[in-house]
Protein backbone atom coordinates (compact mmCIF):
# COMPACT_ATOMS: atom_id res chain seq x y z
CA UNK A 1 0.00 0.00 0.00
CA UNK A 2 1.26 3.43 -0.88
CA UNK A 3 2.01 6.10 2.03
CA UNK A 4 -0.40 8.65 0.14
CA UNK A 5 -3.15 11.03 1.79
CA UNK A 6 -5.84 9.05 0.67
CA UNK A 7 -5.00 6.29 3.39
CA UNK A 8 -8.03 6.14 6.32
CA UNK A 9 -6.17 5.04 9.41
CA UNK A 10 -8.20 3.19 11.51
CA UNK A 11 -6.62 3.21 15.23
CA UNK A 12 -7.63 0.17 17.53
CA UNK A 13 -6.80 2.73 20.59
CA UNK A 14 -9.48 4.82 19.82
CA UNK A 15 -12.04 2.69 18.63
CA UNK A 16 -13.51 -0.56 19.15
CA UNK A 17 -12.70 -3.82 17.63
CA UNK A 18 -16.67 -3.67 16.67
CA UNK A 19 -16.06 -0.23 15.21
CA UNK A 20 -13.54 -1.08 13.36
CA UNK A 21 -14.94 -4.52 11.74
CA UNK A 22 -18.27 -2.65 10.88
CA UNK A 23 -16.55 0.11 9.10
CA UNK A 24 -14.24 -2.57 7.07
CA UNK A 25 -17.68 -4.65 6.50
CA UNK A 26 -20.26 -2.06 5.12
CA UNK A 27 -17.65 0.14 2.82
CA UNK A 28 -18.04 -0.11 -0.99
CA UNK A 29 -15.51 -1.39 -3.03
CA UNK A 30 -14.24 1.89 -4.58
CA UNK A 31 -13.13 2.61 -0.91
CA UNK A 32 -10.09 2.92 1.14
CA UNK A 33 -7.08 1.98 1.46
CA UNK A 34 -7.40 1.38 4.88
CA UNK A 35 -4.54 1.04 7.84
CA UNK A 36 -5.34 -0.74 11.32
CA UNK A 37 -3.25 0.07 13.64
CA UNK A 38 -2.61 -0.86 16.96
CA UNK A 39 -3.91 -4.23 16.56
CA UNK A 40 -1.99 -6.16 19.51
CA UNK A 41 -3.31 -9.53 18.97
CA UNK A 42 -6.97 -8.44 18.70
CA UNK A 43 -8.88 -11.69 17.80
CA UNK A 44 -11.44 -11.85 14.74
CA UNK A 45 -9.94 -8.41 12.97
CA UNK A 46 -11.23 -7.69 9.24
CA UNK A 47 -13.06 -10.68 9.19
CA UNK A 48 -16.14 -10.93 6.79
CA UNK A 49 -15.42 -8.61 4.56
CA UNK A 50 -17.22 -8.28 0.92
CA UNK A 51 -15.82 -5.49 -0.70
CA UNK A 52 -12.80 -5.42 -2.66
CA UNK A 53 -10.76 -3.56 -0.65
CA UNK A 54 -7.32 -3.20 0.15
CA UNK A 55 -6.57 -3.47 4.44
CA UNK A 56 -3.19 -3.12 6.04
CA UNK A 57 -2.93 -3.89 9.49
CA UNK A 58 0.00 -2.76 10.92
CA UNK A 59 1.06 -5.28 13.82
CA UNK A 60 1.07 -8.65 15.05
CA UNK A 61 -3.23 -9.98 14.72
CA UNK A 62 -4.93 -12.95 17.14
CA UNK A 63 -7.47 -15.70 15.71
CA UNK A 64 -9.43 -15.56 13.06
CA UNK A 65 -8.05 -12.31 11.11
CA UNK A 66 -10.14 -11.67 7.96
CA UNK A 67 -12.23 -14.67 8.23
CA UNK A 68 -14.38 -15.97 5.78
CA UNK A 69 -13.26 -12.92 2.98
CA UNK A 70 -14.52 -12.34 -0.15
CA UNK A 71 -12.65 -10.23 -2.49
CA UNK A 72 -10.98 -7.77 -0.48
CA UNK A 73 -6.91 -7.68 -0.10
CA UNK A 74 -6.04 -8.04 3.69
CA UNK A 75 -1.93 -7.17 4.51
CA UNK A 76 -0.58 -8.44 8.43
CA UNK A 77 2.52 -6.43 8.62
CA UNK A 78 3.48 -8.81 11.67
CA UNK A 79 2.11 -12.00 12.71
CA UNK A 80 -1.46 -13.70 12.52
CA UNK A 81 -2.95 -16.18 15.31
CA UNK A 82 -4.91 -19.20 15.41
CA UNK A 83 -7.12 -19.81 11.87
CA UNK A 84 -5.78 -16.71 9.84
CA UNK A 85 -8.35 -16.65 6.08
CA UNK A 86 -10.42 -19.24 7.42
CA UNK A 87 -12.97 -20.13 5.13
CA UNK A 88 -11.99 -17.18 2.99
CA UNK A 89 -13.74 -17.40 -0.42
CA UNK A 90 -11.57 -15.42 -2.34
CA UNK A 91 -9.89 -12.26 -2.23
CA UNK A 92 -5.92 -12.18 -0.54
CA UNK A 93 -4.47 -12.49 2.66
CA UNK A 94 -1.04 -11.92 3.23
CA UNK A 95 1.15 -12.60 6.38
CA UNK A 96 4.15 -10.71 6.25
CA UNK A 97 5.66 -12.75 9.54
CA UNK A 98 4.50 -16.10 10.76
CA UNK A 99 1.02 -18.14 11.20
CA UNK A 100 -0.23 -19.81 13.72
CA UNK A 101 -2.57 -22.99 13.81
CA UNK A 102 -5.16 -23.95 10.69
CA UNK A 103 -4.30 -21.02 8.19
CA UNK A 104 -6.72 -21.16 5.43
CA UNK A 105 -8.65 -23.64 7.60
CA UNK A 106 -11.40 -24.68 4.88
CA UNK A 107 -11.07 -22.06 2.76
CA UNK A 108 -13.28 -22.40 -0.76
CA UNK A 109 -11.51 -19.81 -2.88
CA UNK A 110 -8.97 -16.45 -2.66
CA UNK A 111 -5.26 -16.86 -1.72
CA UNK A 112 -3.17 -17.06 1.02
CA UNK A 113 0.34 -16.29 1.41
CA UNK A 114 2.38 -16.13 4.48
CA UNK A 115 6.41 -14.72 4.10
CA UNK A 116 7.38 -16.59 7.11
CA UNK A 117 6.18 -20.42 8.61
CA UNK A 118 3.08 -21.93 9.71
CA UNK A 119 2.50 -24.04 12.66
CA UNK A 120 0.40 -27.09 12.72
CA UNK A 121 -2.58 -28.04 10.65
CA UNK A 122 -2.11 -25.47 7.79
CA UNK A 123 -5.21 -25.61 5.01
CA UNK A 124 -6.82 -28.51 7.07
CA UNK A 125 -10.26 -28.80 5.17
CA UNK A 126 -8.99 -27.26 2.25
CA UNK A 127 -11.83 -26.33 -0.17
CA UNK A 128 -10.26 -25.04 -3.01
CA UNK A 129 -8.53 -22.10 -1.60
CA UNK A 130 -4.70 -21.28 -2.37
CA UNK A 131 -1.80 -21.31 0.20
CA UNK A 132 1.93 -20.29 -0.40
CA UNK A 133 4.23 -20.76 2.35
CA UNK A 134 7.58 -18.98 1.84
CA UNK A 135 8.79 -21.03 4.87
CA UNK A 136 8.25 -23.68 6.46
CA UNK A 137 4.82 -25.72 7.68
CA UNK A 138 4.22 -27.47 11.16
CA UNK A 139 2.54 -31.19 11.16
CA UNK A 140 -0.52 -32.60 10.04
CA UNK A 141 -1.02 -29.82 7.27
CA UNK A 142 -3.58 -29.97 4.61
CA UNK A 143 -5.43 -32.85 6.97
CA UNK A 144 -8.19 -33.80 4.95
CA UNK A 145 -7.82 -31.31 2.13
CA UNK A 146 -10.54 -31.62 -0.41
CA UNK A 147 -9.60 -29.15 -3.30
CA UNK A 148 -7.25 -26.18 -3.41
CA UNK A 149 -3.43 -25.78 -3.27
CA UNK A 150 -0.56 -25.73 -0.73
CA UNK A 151 3.22 -24.05 -1.86
CA UNK A 152 5.39 -24.90 0.89
CA UNK A 153 9.06 -23.42 -0.08
CA UNK A 154 10.46 -24.73 3.16
CA UNK A 155 9.90 -28.05 4.66
CA UNK A 156 6.89 -29.56 6.13
CA UNK A 157 6.22 -31.16 9.38
CA UNK A 158 4.78 -34.86 9.98
CA UNK A 159 2.12 -36.52 8.38
CA UNK A 160 1.34 -34.41 5.46
CA UNK A 161 -1.61 -34.50 3.71
CA UNK A 162 -3.04 -37.07 5.64
CA UNK A 163 -6.56 -38.24 4.29
CA UNK A 164 -6.46 -35.92 1.79
CA UNK A 165 -9.15 -35.48 -1.30
CA UNK A 166 -8.09 -34.06 -4.81
CA UNK A 167 -6.25 -30.91 -2.92
CA UNK A 168 -2.57 -30.73 -4.57
CA UNK A 169 0.62 -30.37 -2.56
CA UNK A 170 3.98 -29.24 -3.60
CA UNK A 171 6.78 -28.56 -1.37
CA UNK A 172 10.34 -27.46 -2.41
CA UNK A 173 12.13 -28.85 0.93
CA UNK A 174 11.94 -32.08 3.05
CA UNK A 175 9.02 -34.12 4.49
CA UNK A 176 9.20 -35.43 7.06
CA UNK A 177 6.51 -37.72 7.09
CA UNK A 178 3.23 -38.24 4.72
CA UNK A 179 0.23 -38.95 6.23
CA UNK A 180 -2.31 -42.02 5.21
CA UNK A 181 -3.15 -42.20 1.93
CA UNK A 182 -1.18 -38.54 0.71
CA UNK A 183 1.75 -39.51 -1.86
CA UNK A 184 4.25 -38.24 -4.33
CA UNK A 185 2.72 -38.08 -7.47
CA UNK A 186 4.31 -37.18 -10.81
CA UNK A 187 4.43 -33.61 -11.81
CA UNK A 188 2.89 -33.12 -15.23
CA UNK A 189 3.00 -30.27 -17.81
CA UNK A 190 -0.65 -28.69 -16.12
CA UNK A 191 0.73 -28.69 -12.43
CA UNK A 192 4.00 -27.12 -13.61
CA UNK A 193 1.82 -24.56 -15.16
CA UNK A 194 -0.27 -24.36 -12.09
CA UNK A 195 2.70 -24.18 -9.78
CA UNK A 196 4.48 -21.38 -11.82
CA UNK A 197 1.23 -19.27 -11.75
CA UNK A 198 0.94 -19.70 -7.78
CA UNK A 199 4.53 -18.50 -7.44
CA UNK A 200 4.15 -16.12 -9.65
CA UNK A 201 1.41 -14.56 -7.83
CA UNK A 202 3.02 -14.60 -4.18
CA UNK A 203 6.04 -12.75 -6.10
CA UNK A 204 8.97 -15.95 -5.69
CA UNK A 205 10.09 -14.72 -8.73
CA UNK A 206 12.83 -16.76 -7.99
CA UNK A 207 11.92 -19.75 -7.73
CA UNK A 208 12.38 -22.67 -9.83
CA UNK A 209 9.26 -25.23 -10.71
CA UNK A 210 11.82 -28.09 -11.20
CA UNK A 211 12.59 -28.13 -7.75
CA UNK A 212 9.62 -29.05 -6.19
CA UNK A 213 7.93 -31.98 -5.44
CA UNK A 214 4.02 -32.70 -5.27
CA UNK A 215 1.82 -34.73 -3.24
CA UNK A 216 -1.77 -36.01 -3.39
CA UNK A 217 -4.02 -38.32 -2.27
CA UNK A 218 -3.39 -42.17 -3.50
CA UNK A 219 -7.13 -42.88 -3.11
CA UNK A 220 -7.24 -46.15 -1.50
CA UNK A 221 -9.59 -44.14 1.54
CA UNK A 222 -12.17 -43.09 -0.74
CA UNK A 223 -13.97 -46.10 -1.31
CA UNK A 224 -15.39 -49.56 0.94
CA UNK A 225 -12.72 -52.61 0.46
CA UNK A 226 -15.36 -55.40 1.23
CA UNK A 227 -12.20 -57.61 2.40
CA UNK A 228 -12.13 -55.01 5.29
CA UNK A 229 -15.62 -56.21 6.18
CA UNK A 230 -14.44 -58.09 9.07
CA UNK A 231 -13.12 -55.12 10.51
CA UNK A 232 -16.57 -53.59 11.11
CA UNK B 1 -9.09 -22.63 28.18
CA UNK B 2 -7.06 -21.22 30.72
CA UNK B 3 -4.48 -18.76 29.97
CA UNK B 4 -1.22 -18.29 30.87
CA UNK B 5 1.57 -15.60 31.15
CA UNK B 6 5.17 -15.53 32.48
CA UNK B 7 8.25 -13.22 32.34
CA UNK B 8 11.27 -14.06 33.25
CA UNK B 9 13.74 -10.73 33.12
CA UNK B 10 17.17 -11.27 31.84
CA UNK B 11 18.17 -7.43 32.60
CA UNK B 12 18.26 -7.56 36.59
CA UNK B 13 17.73 -3.27 36.14
CA UNK B 14 14.17 -4.35 35.77
CA UNK B 15 13.51 -6.35 39.03
CA UNK B 16 11.40 -3.07 40.54
CA UNK B 17 9.17 -3.34 37.61
CA UNK B 18 8.43 -6.86 37.04
CA UNK B 19 4.91 -6.85 38.97
CA UNK B 20 4.03 -3.66 36.76
CA UNK B 21 5.30 -5.70 33.62
CA UNK B 22 3.34 -8.25 34.64
CA UNK B 23 -0.59 -7.78 36.25
CA UNK B 24 -1.49 -6.62 32.34
CA UNK B 25 -0.44 -9.93 31.08
CA UNK B 26 -2.24 -11.69 33.36
CA UNK B 27 -5.52 -9.28 33.49
CA UNK B 28 -5.62 -9.46 29.28
CA UNK B 29 -6.11 -13.31 29.74
CA UNK B 30 -9.15 -13.03 31.69
CA UNK B 31 -10.89 -14.09 28.92
CA UNK B 32 -9.32 -17.67 29.26
CA UNK B 33 -9.89 -17.58 32.47
CA UNK B 34 -12.47 -15.47 34.73
CA UNK B 35 -13.02 -18.11 37.50
CA UNK B 36 -9.67 -17.79 39.44
CA UNK B 37 -5.98 -16.73 39.25
CA UNK B 38 -2.48 -18.46 40.67
CA UNK B 39 0.80 -16.27 40.34
CA UNK B 40 4.06 -17.24 41.85
CA UNK B 41 6.74 -14.51 41.89
CA UNK B 42 10.54 -15.22 42.10
CA UNK B 43 11.69 -12.71 44.40
CA UNK B 44 12.89 -10.68 47.79
CA UNK B 45 15.79 -13.54 48.68
CA UNK B 46 16.11 -14.19 52.35
CA UNK B 47 18.92 -14.32 53.71
CA UNK B 48 21.15 -17.53 53.71
CA UNK B 49 20.09 -20.32 55.87
CA UNK B 50 16.72 -19.01 55.91
CA UNK B 51 14.05 -20.23 53.85
CA UNK B 52 10.73 -18.87 52.59
CA UNK B 53 7.17 -20.28 52.74
CA UNK B 54 3.55 -18.82 51.29
CA UNK B 55 0.17 -19.91 53.38
CA UNK B 56 -3.09 -19.52 53.02
CA UNK B 57 -6.25 -19.51 54.91
CA UNK B 58 -10.03 -18.52 53.32
CA UNK B 59 -10.60 -16.41 57.06
CA UNK B 60 -9.79 -12.88 57.03
CA UNK B 61 -10.10 -12.81 60.45
CA UNK B 62 -7.67 -15.91 60.76
CA UNK B 63 -5.04 -15.26 63.84
CA UNK B 64 -1.54 -16.24 61.94
CA UNK B 65 0.21 -15.90 65.29
CA UNK B 66 -0.39 -19.61 65.95
CA UNK B 67 0.94 -20.69 63.33
CA UNK B 68 4.14 -18.53 64.05
CA UNK B 69 4.07 -19.81 67.47
CA UNK B 70 4.07 -23.59 66.06
CA UNK B 71 7.11 -23.53 64.15
CA UNK B 72 9.41 -21.23 66.59
CA UNK B 73 8.24 -24.13 69.16
CA UNK B 74 8.86 -27.37 67.57
CA UNK B 75 11.61 -26.45 65.31
CA UNK B 76 13.71 -23.89 67.92
CA UNK B 77 13.53 -21.49 65.03
CA UNK B 78 13.21 -17.91 64.20
CA UNK B 79 9.66 -17.05 62.39
CA UNK B 80 8.82 -13.53 60.63
CA UNK B 81 6.08 -13.39 58.48
CA UNK B 82 4.11 -10.74 56.28
CA UNK B 83 0.86 -10.63 55.56
CA UNK B 84 -0.63 -10.34 51.98
CA UNK B 85 -4.17 -10.47 51.12
CA UNK B 86 -5.31 -13.89 52.59
CA UNK B 87 -2.13 -15.15 52.29
CA UNK B 88 0.83 -14.68 54.39
CA UNK B 89 4.99 -15.13 53.94
CA UNK B 90 6.96 -16.53 56.40
CA UNK B 91 10.56 -16.58 56.72
CA UNK B 92 12.50 -18.71 58.83
CA UNK B 93 16.02 -20.50 59.54
CA UNK B 94 14.41 -23.95 60.13
CA UNK B 95 14.37 -26.22 57.11
CA UNK B 96 11.87 -25.59 54.87
CA UNK B 97 9.82 -28.89 54.51
CA UNK B 98 9.48 -29.11 58.17
CA UNK B 99 8.21 -25.89 58.79
CA UNK B 100 5.34 -26.37 56.24
CA UNK B 101 4.28 -29.62 58.01
CA UNK B 102 3.98 -27.85 61.01
CA UNK B 103 2.11 -24.96 58.90
CA UNK B 104 -0.18 -27.20 57.98
CA UNK B 105 -1.16 -28.86 61.03
CA UNK B 106 -1.67 -25.53 62.92
CA UNK B 107 -5.26 -25.50 61.46
CA UNK B 108 -7.49 -28.03 58.79
CA UNK B 109 -8.14 -25.09 56.50
CA UNK B 110 -4.16 -23.99 55.86
CA UNK B 111 -2.93 -24.74 52.48
CA UNK B 112 0.50 -24.17 51.94
CA UNK B 113 1.35 -22.38 48.58
CA UNK B 114 4.81 -22.75 48.24
CA UNK B 115 8.15 -23.58 50.13
CA UNK B 116 11.72 -22.51 48.89
CA UNK B 117 13.75 -19.43 48.78
CA UNK B 118 12.94 -17.19 45.99
CA UNK B 119 9.35 -18.43 45.43
CA UNK B 120 6.33 -16.83 46.68
CA UNK B 121 2.87 -18.21 45.25
CA UNK B 122 -0.61 -16.69 45.65
CA UNK B 123 -4.32 -18.08 44.45
CA UNK B 124 -7.67 -16.41 44.62
CA UNK B 125 -10.73 -16.70 43.64
CA UNK B 126 -12.44 -13.82 41.22
CA UNK B 127 -11.07 -11.99 38.21
CA UNK B 128 -7.58 -11.43 37.53
CA UNK B 129 -7.83 -7.93 38.08
CA UNK B 130 -9.23 -8.06 41.27
CA UNK B 131 -7.16 -11.02 42.41
CA UNK B 132 -4.01 -8.77 40.85
CA UNK B 133 -5.29 -5.80 43.02
CA UNK B 134 -5.92 -7.75 46.47
CA UNK B 135 -2.22 -8.98 46.01
CA UNK B 136 -1.01 -5.64 44.83
CA UNK B 137 0.59 -7.23 42.15
CA UNK B 138 1.97 -4.16 40.38
CA UNK B 139 4.43 -3.20 43.09
CA UNK B 140 5.70 -6.12 43.45
CA UNK B 141 9.45 -6.13 42.63
CA UNK B 142 11.16 -9.83 41.03
CA UNK B 143 13.50 -11.92 39.04
CA UNK B 144 10.74 -14.01 37.41
CA UNK B 145 7.08 -14.71 37.41
CA UNK B 146 4.52 -17.12 36.16
CA UNK B 147 0.55 -16.55 36.46
CA UNK B 148 -2.55 -18.73 35.41
CA UNK B 149 -6.25 -17.57 35.01
CA UNK B 150 -8.62 -20.39 35.43
CA UNK B 151 -11.61 -21.26 33.45
CA UNK B 152 -12.54 -24.21 35.83
CA UNK B 153 -13.84 -27.01 33.22
CA UNK B 154 -14.08 -30.23 35.52
CA UNK B 155 -13.61 -29.54 39.07
CA UNK B 156 -14.96 -26.74 41.41
CA UNK B 157 -13.81 -23.00 41.28
CA UNK B 158 -11.75 -23.18 44.41
CA UNK B 159 -9.22 -21.73 45.64
CA UNK B 160 -7.17 -25.29 45.95
CA UNK B 161 -8.03 -26.08 42.60
CA UNK B 162 -6.71 -23.42 41.27
CA UNK B 163 -3.36 -23.58 39.40
CA UNK B 164 -0.83 -23.12 39.25
CA UNK B 165 1.27 -26.14 41.58
CA UNK B 166 3.97 -26.42 43.26
CA UNK B 167 5.57 -29.52 44.33
CA UNK B 168 9.26 -29.14 44.99
CA UNK B 169 11.26 -26.48 46.48
CA UNK B 170 10.60 -23.32 44.29
CA UNK B 171 9.39 -25.21 42.11
CA UNK B 172 6.04 -24.25 39.63
CA UNK B 173 4.49 -25.41 36.87
CA UNK B 174 1.01 -24.31 35.01
CA UNK B 175 -0.57 -26.47 32.71
CA UNK B 176 -2.95 -25.85 29.64
CA UNK B 177 -4.56 -29.12 28.61
CA UNK B 178 -5.35 -32.56 30.27
CA UNK B 179 -3.15 -35.58 30.89
CA UNK B 180 -4.24 -38.87 30.03
CA UNK B 181 -1.33 -41.04 32.21
CA UNK B 182 -1.73 -38.92 35.38
CA UNK B 183 -3.55 -41.88 37.62
CA UNK B 184 -0.60 -44.55 37.01
CA UNK B 185 2.15 -41.81 36.97
CA UNK B 186 0.57 -40.51 40.49
CA UNK B 187 0.73 -44.39 41.83
CA UNK B 188 4.22 -44.91 40.73
CA UNK B 189 5.60 -41.73 42.31
CA UNK B 190 3.46 -42.05 45.47
CA UNK B 191 4.33 -46.42 45.46
CA UNK B 192 7.99 -45.89 44.48
CA UNK B 193 9.01 -42.48 45.17
CA UNK B 194 7.55 -41.96 48.30
CA UNK B 195 5.59 -38.54 46.81
CA UNK B 196 2.37 -36.88 48.27
CA UNK B 197 -0.34 -35.76 46.88
CA UNK B 198 -3.17 -33.06 48.16
CA UNK B 199 -5.68 -33.07 45.25
CA UNK B 200 -6.74 -35.92 42.72
CA UNK B 201 -5.39 -32.86 39.79
CA UNK B 202 -3.13 -34.12 36.65
CA UNK B 203 -1.28 -30.68 36.87
CA UNK B 204 -0.04 -31.60 40.32
CA UNK B 205 0.89 -35.15 39.39
CA UNK B 206 3.29 -33.59 36.14
CA UNK B 207 4.77 -31.02 39.07
CA UNK B 208 5.47 -33.96 41.45
CA UNK B 209 6.79 -35.72 38.15
CA UNK B 210 9.30 -32.63 37.24
CA UNK B 211 10.19 -31.91 41.31
CA UNK B 212 11.41 -35.57 41.59
CA UNK B 213 13.54 -35.48 38.55
CA UNK B 214 15.18 -32.67 39.68
CA UNK B 215 15.62 -33.95 42.58
CA UNK B 216 17.28 -36.95 41.18
CA UNK B 217 19.74 -33.95 39.77
CA UNK B 218 17.79 -33.39 36.28
CA UNK B 219 18.32 -29.86 35.07
CA UNK B 220 14.54 -28.28 34.59
CA UNK B 221 15.77 -28.62 30.80
CA UNK B 222 16.17 -32.10 30.88
CA UNK B 223 13.79 -32.31 33.81
CA UNK B 224 11.16 -31.12 31.01
CA UNK B 225 13.09 -33.17 27.95
CA UNK B 226 11.80 -36.39 30.61
CA UNK B 227 8.16 -35.49 30.72
CA UNK B 228 8.14 -35.83 26.44
CA UNK B 229 8.75 -39.36 27.10
CA UNK B 230 6.89 -40.52 30.39
CA UNK B 231 3.77 -38.01 30.48
CA UNK B 232 0.62 -38.44 27.69
CA UNK B 233 -1.66 -36.37 26.89
CA UNK B 234 -2.40 -32.71 25.81
CA UNK B 235 0.19 -30.08 27.51
CA UNK B 236 1.27 -26.41 27.30
CA UNK B 237 3.82 -26.30 30.14
CA UNK B 238 5.72 -23.39 31.91
CA UNK B 239 7.69 -24.13 34.70
CA UNK B 240 9.96 -21.97 36.93
CA UNK B 241 12.64 -22.59 39.03
CA UNK B 242 14.85 -20.38 41.49
CA UNK B 243 16.51 -19.30 38.86
CA UNK B 244 15.15 -20.62 35.85
CA UNK B 245 12.24 -20.47 33.48
CA UNK B 246 10.87 -22.99 31.13
CA UNK B 247 8.48 -24.19 28.27
CA UNK B 248 7.26 -27.07 26.60
CA UNK B 249 4.25 -28.06 24.16
CA UNK B 250 3.27 -31.50 23.64
CA UNK B 251 3.96 -33.44 19.75
CA UNK B 252 1.05 -32.47 19.36
CA UNK B 253 0.72 -29.14 20.33
CA UNK B 254 -3.25 -28.23 20.43
CA UNK B 255 -2.93 -25.86 23.32
CA UNK B 256 -1.59 -22.57 22.66
CA UNK B 257 1.63 -20.79 23.29
CA UNK B 258 3.48 -17.42 21.96
CA UNK B 259 7.26 -16.68 23.29
CA UNK B 260 8.88 -13.05 22.76
CA UNK B 261 12.55 -12.47 23.40
CA UNK B 262 14.16 -8.97 23.73
CA UNK B 263 17.65 -8.62 24.77
CA UNK B 264 15.35 -7.11 28.32
CA UNK B 265 13.05 -10.47 29.04
CA UNK B 266 11.51 -13.41 27.93
CA UNK B 267 7.70 -13.56 28.10
CA UNK B 268 5.48 -16.24 27.68
CA UNK B 269 1.51 -16.39 26.77
CA UNK B 270 -1.16 -18.76 25.82
CA UNK B 271 -1.81 -15.47 22.96
CA UNK B 272 0.11 -12.64 21.69
CA UNK B 273 -2.64 -10.08 23.08
CA UNK B 274 -1.16 -10.89 26.60
CA UNK B 275 2.42 -9.58 25.89
CA UNK B 276 1.16 -6.47 23.43
CA UNK B 277 1.88 -4.03 26.07
CA UNK B 278 5.15 -5.09 27.18
CA UNK B 279 7.81 -2.29 26.96
CA UNK B 280 9.67 -3.30 23.76
CA UNK B 281 7.41 -5.85 22.51
CA UNK B 282 7.36 -4.05 19.05
CA UNK B 283 11.22 -5.09 18.06
CA UNK B 284 11.22 -8.30 19.77
CA UNK B 285 11.44 -11.61 18.66
CA UNK B 286 7.95 -13.55 18.80
CA UNK B 287 7.25 -16.78 17.90
CA UNK B 288 5.48 -19.90 18.60
CA UNK B 289 7.49 -22.81 20.57
CA UNK B 290 7.91 -25.83 18.20
CA UNK B 291 5.86 -29.31 19.26
CA UNK B 292 8.22 -30.91 21.79
CA UNK B 293 10.89 -28.65 21.94
CA UNK B 294 11.92 -27.53 25.59
CA UNK B 295 12.70 -23.91 25.77
CA UNK B 296 14.68 -22.53 28.75
CA UNK B 297 16.61 -19.63 30.44
CA UNK B 298 18.72 -19.44 33.29
CA UNK B 299 19.10 -21.92 35.94
CA UNK B 300 21.94 -24.54 35.20
CA UNK B 301 22.03 -26.11 31.50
Amino acid sequence: MAGGSNVTVLDLERESLRAVNRRLQTVGAGAGPFRVSNPRGAHALACGLTAGIEVEIEGHTGYYCAGMNEAARVTVKGNAGVGVAENMMSGEVWVTGDASQSAAATAHGGLLVVEGNTAARCGISLKGGDIVVKGNVGHMSMFLAQAGNLVVLGDAGESLGDSIYEARIYVRGKVASLGADCIEKDMGEAHRADLAALLERAGCVDADVGAFRRYGSARALYHFKSENLDSY
Amino acid sequence: MCGIVGLFLKNPALEEQLGAMFAPMLIEMTDRGPDSAGIAFYRDLPPRGFAKLTVFHPEPGFDWEAVRGAIRAELNATVTYEKNGSHIVIRTDAPARAAALLAEDTDPKIQIMSAGTAIEIYKEMGLPREVARRFELERMAGSHAVGHTRMATESAVTTAGSHLFSTGLDLCLVHNGSLSNHNRLRERLRDHEGMEFATENDTEVAAAYIANRLDKGRSLHEALEDCLTDLDGFYTFVAGTEDGFAVLRDPIACKPAVLAETPDYVAFGSEYRALAWLPGIGRAKVWEPEPAVVYSWGGRA
